[in-house]
């Protein structure tokens, strides 16, 4: 199986997203039969139901908002390449990348691109700020039953209260990476 | 004149109960003393008054004797569950020390009890009885909780680890002590090789499992802990295969002129007996999974097809010369996974705990006449030879622990790191299986035999007390996280959001292992093995009636309170729009923090928690039901309110995996339906969006209400006579073609769905079915689960 894929994704496409995402040739490799494994559909694309077949998605609290942070803006279908940049955020940094190429465009995995993920999981209306509602949202997904709404409420207030330096009661993305960097 | 001996028992049964051990040791030791002298005696009048017929019937009659065995070994049983409620009910104790401890320590009550009443305890354990009957539930037991998918990744490490380290371990220790009797001032001339060997074969039977509950709190990795299971797993079994062939050489008196021939057959027994015993468990695991497929009318007898087939196979090998342990562990495995799917549920309830009992009866019956040994004449003690025994285990378990892993992080993804090998050389307690393995030693063979068990019992004592009690704080040391930071209730709703985050990426891109191998069986699997094996309509799983239980409940308070649940996400957003940030005290801000830690949900965890004495269950289970009743609720709420999901999708694209049907029948081609099922317990219908459309005529049926737990077959409710086929089609093309608003959203009564995905799920293909079944654990089961929770889409095979 794993020849089989290898010889599905082109040499150049290959290269390409390497250079696109960093990762190495058998990362590469492999992901790609992960991403056919889950094409149910066989057509070269990802739909939101092959993500959600993902068992531990479902139990996963953020499973929703993860599978749709890998859609782009009003898609429903993933192609490969789209898999692979989404997930190249999440390779971790190396040290020999540290060094390279301060002026070409920043490489996907790096901090502050991480950092718009995670912010992208809060910011649903993407409006660049956390609202206190969004922080609400997220919140009722994490906790379990057992918090009142008051108490979360109350909660998502001391949150922003904490992080907000500039007064709008809402999580901008600066503010956001200032609290990350404690 | 008759024997009244009736009496003055009976209260002394209620005080043994009370566990008062004392006075029922020599109550009954009196009592048979009594009785016996009384039943003479009565024989005695019987013969010669046996023309007085009113006196010499007694009324009251006392047979201890006939009861003997049972009585006590029911008593052993009792006492020791009692000790056990004891040691549960207290919080802390569990966690820092082992129930191997507590056994011991009943073992060794019991024992003084009897060594001081004189009393000749019950033949428990001779060597048939044990090989036949104590040690098989103990080892299916084992079998059949491991998990399977973590430890077929790692077989190869814990082949290596397991087999190796056990035949290191047992030559090692077995050629020091050979050293150490040379030395003519321990007196121990009279040992040779052979009978060193074979100590040392049996003193290498660890049962690291019992310290895993110890540790369990503290982070332990799942290769860490897949390790310890597999040798758990395999080491009994390698170390009775040894002990075997060692005293089948013994028996051939050729202590001085082994030859390499006879070696080199020993080696070659070894691994016969191991795979021959492996492969006959698998043969059995089939025919035991292939015979539940026809069981769906008499469940009843399920469990004992289980039961018995494993011990068939047990017996088989047995009666072949192969490793009958081995092939029971071989026979759970295989058959874990098709019997879960196959039996009802509460035949499957039933194997688990069955499985537990006679695996705990067993295990505390060989602890306590482990006690009951330790405390009595047959001990010779020599300082020199125990002592070193001591020293040699830990010696040799460290060289083998370092060796080996050393060795196999070369070739391992996951290397195991210094702080996991010390985790796995201190977890080296030894447990029943030496013990019994030291008393079964023939006398005639070895005349030293009083010492070896001596040694035996003291190395088990000094590892399981010592080395248990300490191995948690050790864990708990080693595993040092920066823990004292204070956070910020910032910091740490962010960082469990990325934990979340990264375990949901994890998660999609799937394991990092010899995922091909994998791949290739789980084809080979569902291609020829799940159709044969596996029955076509499959019972009701546990998530499937639990969410059945759990909408009714939702929707009948919904009637009641006459208000959607979803009210509450909708007032946040109005309500606070304008309040102004308050100042909250310190203290405020603590117990904030502590709410927030203790009710966030856990990250995904690998790791399963695995209790070697108790089924308990687990509380991601209890998360992942909120979790996955959450997103139902906010689904069927933004559906409800006409608009897609919060993110702006079609509503139709977030499924309902877990009930919705396989389709297998076509819709007619016209009509692009795409019919998302929920199980859904509205208020009232005519709330219902206006985007349901469904072609099918029972649409009617939907209008009713049904608050009744009866299960309504599908096929009746649909005239056409066919079985509901609802199911959520995906096919590429016509996504688009639909746009966002032509989702279908159909809601039917949950009850129909419950039923009917039992019938369908099974067509289709559910290949991630042993991942979510290990996911969540024993206690949900996997079979139906996986076919609920997967959107079995796709009409396609």
């Amino acid at each position: 199986m794993g020849s089989r894929a290898s010889t599905l994704l082109r040499d150049e496409e290959l290269e390409e997203i390497k250079k696109e995402t960093g990762f190495s040739h058998s990362q590469i490799t492999r992901l790609y039969s992960r991403f056919t494994s889950l094409d149910k559909g066989e057509n070269g694309t990802l739909s939101r139901e092959d993500f959600q077949r993902i068992p531990e998605l479902a139990i996963n609290p953020l499973g929703d908002r993860i599978i749709n942070a890998f859609f782009p803006e009003g898609e429903d279908q993933v192609n490969f390449r789209g898999f692979m940049r989404t997930l190249a955020h999440f390779r971790p940094i190396e040290d020999n990348e540290k060094s390279k190429d301060v002026n070409g465009p920043e490489p996907l995995n790096s901090r502050s691109n991480k950092l718009h993920f995670a912010f992208r999981l809060y910011d649903l209306d993407k409006d660049d700020k956390i609202s206190r509602d969004e922080l609400l949202q997220v919140l009722r997904m994490m906790v379990g039953v057992n918090i009142s709404d008051e108490q979360l409420g109350s909660i998502a207030d001391r949150t922003i209260q904490e992080a907000d330096q500039d007064g709008d009661s809402a999580i901008s993305f600066t503010e956001f990476v200032k609290m990350d960097n404690h | 004149m008759g024997i009244r001996g009736f009496v003055p028992f009976c209260p002394w049964n209620w005080c043994l109960l009370l566990a008062t051990l004392q006075c029922c040791g020599a109550s009954s030791e009196l009592n048979r003393s009594t009785d016996s002298s009384a039943r003479r005696e009565l024989n005695v009048r019987y013969a010669a008054a046996s023309s007085q017929p009113a006196e010499t019937i007694s009324v009251f009659t006392l047979d201890y004797d006939y009861v003997q065995i049972p009585y006590e070994v029911t008593l052993w049983i009792l006492l020791a569950s009692l000790a056990k409620i004891g040691f549960h009910l207290n919080r802390r104790l569990p966690g820092l020390m082992p129930e191997s401890c507590l056994l011991i320590l009943v073992g060794a009550l019991v024992g003084a009890v009897i060594f001081g009443t004189d009393h000749k305890s019950p033949p428990v354990m001779d060597s048939s009885i044990y090989f036949l009957y104590l040690l098989p539930p103990i080892v299916l037991e084992s079998g059949y909780f491991m998990p399977t998918r973590p430890f077929f990744e790692n077989l190869g490490s814990i082949l290596w680890w397991a087999g190796l380290g056990a035949l290191l371990n047992a030559f090692g220790i077995g050629l020091s002590l050979y050293l150490i009797c040379q030395v003519p001032a321990f007196g121990l001339g009279d040992i040779n090789l052979l009978q060193n060997l074979l100590f040392g074969s049996l003193i290498s039977a660890v049962d690291p499992v019992a310290v895993l509950a110890v540790f369990e709190e503290a982070c332990v990795n799942e290769q860490l802990y897949m390790m310890i299971f597999g040798e758990a797993l395999l080491n009994d079994g390698i170390s009775v295969v040894l002990y075997n062939i060692l005293i089948a050489f013994t028996k051939m008196h050729k202590f001085e002129d082994i030859e390499p021939v006879d070696i080199l057959a020993g080696c070659a027994r070894f691994v016969i007996v191991g795979c021959g015993g492996a492969f006959f468990g698998v043969i059995f695991g089939f025919i035991s999974a292939f015979i539940t497929r026809f069981t769906q009318n008499i469940s009843a007898i399920e469990p004992l097809i289980v039961f018995m087939f494993s011990y068939l196979s047990y017996l088989v090998a047995e009666t072949l010369y192969l490793s009958g342990i081995l092939a029971i562990t071989a026979c759970a495995v295989t058959m874990k996974k098709y019997v879960e799917e196959n039996v009802s549920q509460t035949s499957y309830t039933t194997i688990k705990y069955f499985m537990k009992m006679l695996s705990s009866v067993s295990e505390t019956l060989i602890f306590i006449f482990m006690g009951v040994s330790t405390i009595g004449k047959n001990h010779e003690w020599n300082w020199a030879f125990i002592c070193f025994t001591l020293v040699f285990c830990q010696i040799w378990r460290a060289i083998s622990v370092f060796v080996l892993f050393y060795v196999s992080n070369q070739f391992r993804t996951f290397p195991f790191s210094i702080k996991d090998q010390c985790v796995i050389f201190y977890s080296g307690v030894r447990g029943a299986g030496s013990f019994s393995l030291a008393f079964l030693l023939p006398l005639s063979l070895f005349p030293r035999k009083k010492l070896f068990v001596t040694a035996t019992l003291v190395v088990i004592y000094f590892t399981v007390f010592i080395q248990g009690i300490t191995v948690g704080p050790l864990v708990r040391y080693l595993d040092v996280r920066k823990t004292n930071k204070k956070e910020s209730i910032n910091e740490e709703l962010h960082t469990r959001l990325m934990d979340h985050l990264k375990a949901g990426i994890e998660d999609v891109c799937g394991q990092w292992s010899h995922y091909q191998v994998r791949d290739k069986f789980k084809k080979f699997d569902h291609k020829y093995l799940r159709k044969i094996l596996i029955r076509k309509n499959l019972p009701k799983s546990s998530l499937v009636s639990l969410y059945k239980k759990l909408e009714m409940k939702q929707a009948i308070e919904m009637v009641e309170s006459g208000v959607l649940s979803s009210t509450a996400f909708s007032t946040p957003r109005r309500v606070q729009k304008t309040q102004e940030t308050k100042r909250l005290s310190p203290e405020d801000v603590e117990s904030m923090r502590d709410i927030l830690t203790r009710n966030m949900y856990q990250v995904r965890q690998r790791t399963l928690s695995y209790n070697k004495y108790n089924l308990q269950p687990q509380t991601s289970e209890k998360q992942a039901k909120e979790i996955l009743i959450r997103r139902r609720n906010t689904f069927r709420e933004s559906v409800k309110k006409g608009h897609s999901l919060p993110w702006g999708k079609p509503a139709g694209t977030k499924n309902i995996r877990y009930l919705s049907f396989p389709y297998s029948k076509p819709l007619p081609a016209g009509r692009d339906m795409k019919v998302a099922e929920f199980t859904d317990h509205d208020g009232s219908d005519s709330e219902l969006p206006p985007i349901t459309f469904n072609t099918h005529s029972p649409t009617g049926t939907i209008q009713e209400r049904r608050w009744t737990p009866e299960v309504i077959p599908m096929k009746r409710l649909h005239g056409a006579g066919t079985p509901l086929h609802f199911g959520y089609r995906r096919n590429a093309g016509r996504e688009e073609h639909l746009g966002r608003g032509g989702r279908a959203i159909l809601r039917p009564k949950p009850l129909f769905h419950a039923v009917d995905e039992e019938f369908e799920s099974e067509e289709e293909s559910k290949e991630e079915t042993p991942a979510f079944g290990s996911l969540l654990s024993s206690e949900l089961r996997p079979g139906g689960d996986c076919n609920v929770s997967h959107s079995p889409l796709l009409q396609r095979k």
